[in-house]
Formats: structure tokens, sequence, C-alpha cells
């Protein structure tokens, strides 16, 4: 027993190096002074600076972020719509085929999606003129449909948790559905739609291979534009800026982890104070 | 009681039902869950509708609120056709078994929900809410979240909120369902003063058939989807139409046999269990050579080591069985012909073990009156 627990222990160990240990010399070397990006020469802060005065980056950054913030914004307004109609009409027609319909592109290569993506709007701009180039429109697009899953599943499986009587009594109490939507669902569900985002605007931000199908001249999001410099070798810029990135998806994440986190704590702790009550 | 106040307004011909359920039928796909069911409810009624798990008493308190609609039939409140009008119009508000209390509100404002519909002051609307939480005696917890409260508080919440809009009809599904025995006691009397005070007719599902008993002017006992008898508590209990009615409330025991003989009032029927004949009251409708089942409760029984003057409905037994509840006693009784009797008596005397009227193994004589016994037919 004792033998196989350091087993385990030393797998669980070398896993987490494999992982993380590339991350954390990235992050070390992000601070080197030296120009070469495998020798250290000091501890310095220069290419955090160099960084800020690069315009090419700079407005790859902006783009990448508003692309983001705009295509997480569509994907939660519209997954939660989709989320909605999964978990609460229940039984209308082909419900099992649209509830796999919406997941598919969760486990779908995303080279399929950005191909077909790219299909769809080469056919769009042909026969209906708009999206006229590909860009920032087709790419934020993209993401949309992309991350709209996730927030779908995620809302969806919210909703299914949520008691539909709290919905019902509203209605009870002369609200009608939209107010319902409004007064009840909406606030209850709120912390989920927030995770959804967050995890949306992760996703946007760091996608490489959608954006690479969709994008066009002149709209190069960060993570392309790392991914082509990359190609001409690792400088310690790179570094720096790989960093900055990894701090903002962690903190991302992790927001978008902690909300589901507490309104999980939370829903069990009402459940166990309203058992506790009724002993 | 209720029963008092209303003035036993079904007895009287010419008044007007205030919930009328007309022929109603729900169907789930092929599943029948309410099975034309035809129901009358007057106005300032606390009105039960008692039956066993999966019987379709939510369903159809759920058609009276309006979240499911009959695939047959109709529903009438004050008058007007209800049938297609959503929940949200119905002057009716329904109290939820889970109680569904919103959790990011405070008390105060999941009492004021309502209120926010109807054309109000805020002055009034506030008055409304301080009037609603007195009468529920939740006062000081106005500014708490629902998390914060013990189960017996959110049901007092749950059901000040159902009353703030002051509904013509107040529906209530197991209002009691998830309270203790000492807890639910209480809040059966706080719920018939209320009912009292407000006037407001309330509609109660329940399967616990005490609490119908003592909370409601008239019951609907329900099976299988179909109802079975409606009646007032007493009319439920003494004089059950049915075998299942019988069976379902309170405890009875019941012995088949065939009708010998009739007189002007009376029926003689021969019992292979009782080893002989039973004279009980008869109505109109017993014919001799009927099979019938007469069933007495166990409290109408007489028991004693001595044998009674009369010699009518009456036999020797054999206490098997004997359970000392405090304020009564239950006597399982054998008969020779191994048919089981349960009988019901009440300690009025104080007394240790050994002055009990019998003990176990005694021979004991059972007796009851014609009139303590019904005679069934199905
Ligand atoms: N939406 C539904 N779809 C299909 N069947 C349903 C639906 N709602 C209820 N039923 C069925 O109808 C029957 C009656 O249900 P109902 O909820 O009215 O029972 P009940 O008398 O309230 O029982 P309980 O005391 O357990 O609450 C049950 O057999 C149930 O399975
Ligand atoms: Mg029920």
């Amino acid at each position: 027993m004792r033998q196989r627990s350091t087993f385990l222990f030393s797998v669980l160990c070398f896993g987490f190096a494999f992982f993380y240990i590339p991350i954390i010399s990235m992050i070390v070397y992000s601070f080197n002074k030296s120009r070469l990006a495998t020798v250290w020469g000091g501890f310095s802060v220069e290419w955090y600076f160099k960084l800020f005065k690069n315009a090419q980056i700079i407005n790859a950054a902006t783009l990448s972020l508003e692309i983001a913030v705009i295509s997480a914004t569509f994907a939660t307004i519209l997954g939660t719509m989709a989320g909605m109609a999964l978990a609460r009409f229940s039984r209308f027609r082909g419900r099992t085929f649209f509830s796999g319909l919406v997941s598919a592109p969760l486990i779908m290569p995303e080279v399929i999606t950005g191909v077909s993506l790219l299909l769809l709007f080469v056919f769009m701009e042909r026969y209906f003129g708009w999206p006229a180039k590909r860009g920032f429109t087709t790419v934020t697009i993209a993401h949309t449909t992309f991350a709209l899953s996730y927030v779908a599943v995620i809302i969806q499986s919210r909703l299914l948790s949520m008691d539909v009587s709290l919905e019902e009594a509203a209605m009870d109490l002369g609200s009608k559905p939209w107010q319902v939507l409004f007064d009840v669902t909406l606030p209850i569900i709120a912390p989920a739609m927030i995770a959804g985002w967050l995890l949306a605007f992760t996703i946007s931000l760091d996608d490489v291979v959608i954006t690479n199908f969709t994008t066009g001249p002149g709209a190069t999001t960060l993570p392309i534009l790392i991914w082509g410099k990359v190609k001409l070798g690792v400088t310690p810029d790179i570094n720096a800026l790989a960093t900055i990135i990894v701090l903002v998806v962690s903190i991302g994440v992790g927001l978008a982890g902690y909300l589901m986190y507490r309104s999980e704590k939370k829903r069990e702790r009402d459940i166990q104070m309203a058992l506790a009550a009724n002993k | 009681m209720g029963i008092e106040n209303t003035g036993k307004a079904w007895e009287t011909p010419k008044t007007e039902p205030f919930i009328r359920i007309e022929n109603v039928t729900k169907k789930f796909s092929d599943f029948i869950a309410v099975n034309n069911v035809s129901l009358d409810i007057y106005k300032g009624e606390l009105f039960a509708l008692l039956g066993g798990s999966g019987c379709g008493k939510t369903t159809l308190l759920r058609m009276l609120s309006g979240f499911e609609s009959p695939t047959e039939g109709r529903v009438w409140i004050d008058g007007q056709d209800m049938t297609s009008v959503p929940p949200y119009e119905r002057p009716v508000n329904m109290m939820f078994q889970s109680y569904a209390l919103f959790p990011h509100m405070t008390v105060e404002q999941n009492v004021g929900y309502g209120l926010k519909h109807e054309k109000l002051t805020k002055a009034q609307r506030q008055d409304r809410v301080k009037q609603m939480l007195d009468l529920v005696q939740l006062s000081q917890f106005a500014g708490r979240k629902p998390h914060q409260l013990s189960g017996g508080q959110r049901q007092r919440v749950a059901l000040a909120r159902a009353l703030a809009k002051q509904p013509k009809v107040l529906l209530l599904d197991e209002p009691l369902g998830a309270l203790d025995k000492k807890l639910r006691e209480h809040t059966q009397f706080e719920i018939m003063n209320i009912q009292e005070k407000t006037g407001i007719t309330f509609v109660v599902v329940t399967h616990d058939q005490e609490e119908a008993m003592t909370l409601s002017t008239r019951i609907a006992v329900m099976d299988r989807g179909i109802i079975r008898q409606t009646g007032t508590p007493t009319e439920i209990y003494e004089f059950p139409k049915t075998k299942f009615v019988a069976d379902f409330i309170g405890s009875i025991n019941q012995f088949a046999g065939t009708v010998k003989s009739v007189t002007k009032d009376k029926a003689v029927v021969a019992c292979a269990d009782w080893a002989g004949e039973i004279t009980v009251d008869r109505d109109a409708s017993v014919a001799v050579g009927q099979n019938v089942s007469v069933a007495v409760r166990p409290e109408k029984i007489s028991i004693s080591k001595k044998a009674p003057a009369k010699t009518l409905n009456a036999i020797e037994g054999k206490v098997i069985d004997l359970g000392y509840f405090g304020k009564d006693s239950l006597y399982r009784v054998k008969l020779p012909s191994s048919a089981l009797v349960r009988v019901n008596r009440v300690n009025d005397q104080r007394g240790r073990e050994t002055e009990r009227v019998a003990q176990w193994e005694d021979k004991v004589w059972l007796a009851f009156e014609p009139s303590a016994a019904i005679l069934l037919k199905d």
C-alpha cells in the first residue's frame, strides 16, 4: 500500500513537472538580460519595456483583446439563450439532436471547425458580399460560434440544477415570462454567465488554429504574431509577452473557476441549512 | 372549526360554487393522471385533496393554478372560465411544496414580489408587506435571506408571500410536508387561524389523513386520478361509501359476508369470519343474497372479560397482541374463525399493567351496536 502510494505520488510529480517546468522556465527567462534564449545573463525587465514600445505587438494585443471582448459578449448572450432552450423547453422535437449539435464543437478538431468556417465565409462573400474581407469581423464571428458551445453547456447545467418552481412561483405571483427571466432566472444564473464570459474570453484570446483559417491580411492577433515570430527563433521578448498572456489567462480561468465553485458551495450550504432546519 | 363559520355552503342548494372543476381529465401522453374529475368548492372553505402518492393531487392543483392545462374539461373560479387563462392572470396564488423562495431576495422582497404588479403606492406596498410579516410573526426577520432561516420560518415566508396579493383562492401543496410533528400541529392551527382571519378559500393538498381531518371543512379522497368520495371529515370517517375510503381513512375491521334477511331498518349478514350473523343498520339499496362487507372502526367495538348482557353482535375471542399508547390501548383479538379484530379502548382509568381490561392470552368478549357498523357494497 505504502509502496503504491509513493509510486503514484512520483508519477503525479513527474506529470506536474512535465507540464509546468517549461512554463516556469519561460517566465524565468523573460527576466533574462541576455539576448540568447538559453543562456542566463542576469536579471532584467528590459524585455517588458521593449515589448510595450513595439507598435506591432501593441496593435496585435489590442486587436486580440477587442475580438476577445466582443466575441465573449456575443457568445454569452447566444450561449445563454441556447442553454435555456436546452434546459427549459423540455420536449421539443429533436431536442437531443440539438443538444448534441451545441456541444459538438467542444470535441470537433479545431482544424475542421476552422476549415468549415473559412468555406462559409468564402461562400458568404461570394453570394451576399458580406463579410467583404476576411479579418476582424470573420475572426470575431468564428470565435463567437466556437465559444458559444462552452457557455451553452455551462448555462444548461446550471439551469438543470435550479428548481423550476422558482420560475413558476414568480409567474404565479403575476410576472409574465419575460419578467420572470429578468427577476428570477438571470439573477440566479448570473455567476454562471460571468464564468461563461470569462471562459469565452480566454478561449478567444489564445486561439491560433481557427484564427489562422479565418483571418486575413492586416488582422494579426497576438497568438498569430507570436507564432510567426517563433518560427524565426525564440527571443526573450516573446518570453515576456507569453508571461503576460499566461498571467491574463490564469486570472480569467481562475476567476471563472472561483465563481462556479462559490455558487456551487452556496447551493450546498443552502441545502444543508434547509435539511438541518427541518431536523 | 371552520365548518361552523362557512355555514355549510355545500348543503345549501342555491349557493354558487366558488371553484368549479368540470369533468377535468389530464393525460400525460398515454398516462391518465386525473380522470374525469368534477368538484365544487365554495367560498371560504378550507378544502383538502387527500390521496396516496402519485394519485394526481398535485396535477389537479396545478390545473387550478394554470401550470397545467386540462386535456378535457373546464375550470371555473368565481364565475369566470379559467381554463385557458395563464397563471400570471389568475386570481389564485400557490404555496409550493419546496416553498420556492427566491434565494437572491430578502424575506421582505420575497413577500413584496407579487405586489409590484398591483396598482399600489410605495407606502401601501410597504404596509401590506409589514402586515403579512406580522400575520406570520416574522417581522424581525424582514432583512434576512431565505438561507438564513429555519424550515418552519421559510414555510411561513412562503405562506406570507402567497397571501400578500390577497388572492381569491390560495393553493397549498403539502404545506407541512417538510416540518416535524410538533411544528406541524402548531402550524396546522396557524393555517386555520389565518384562513379564518382572511376569509380566503384554501385548497390544500396532503397525503396525511390526520392533517386533512383537522384542517379542513371538506375532504376529497383521491385514488389513481379519480375522486372516490367528497364530504366533511365526519362523513368521510363515519360514513365511507367504498372499501377504499373506509380503509384509507383511519383503520377499520372488515368482514365479508352475504345478506341473509332484511327488515325495515336492519340487515342480517352471515359472515364466515365472525362465525355467525351480524345485524347492522341498512340503507334502502340492500337486497337479500347480495355480497357485502361489514366494516367496524376499532374504537366502536367494546371489549370485556364478562359476557355482555345482549348477545347481539357479540363473540368470544382471545387477545393475541396488546399495544399500549398511553391514552389508549390497541388489542388484537383472534376469533374462533382465526380472523383478527382490532379493538381500541381509551384508558380512562388510571392503573397498573395488571389492572388492564385484558392481558395477553385472555379470553374476551367483543360486541358492537348495529348502528356502529358500516355496510359496504363493493
Ligand atoms: N409532467 C408530467 N409528465 C408525465 N407524467 C407526470 C407529469 N406530472 C405528473 N405525472 C404523473 O402523474 C401522476 C400524478 O402525479 P402528481 O404529481 O399529481 O401526484 P401526487 O398525487 O401529487 O403525488 P405525491 O403525493 O407523491 O406528490 C404520477 O404518476 C406522475 O408520475
Ligand atoms: Mg404532489
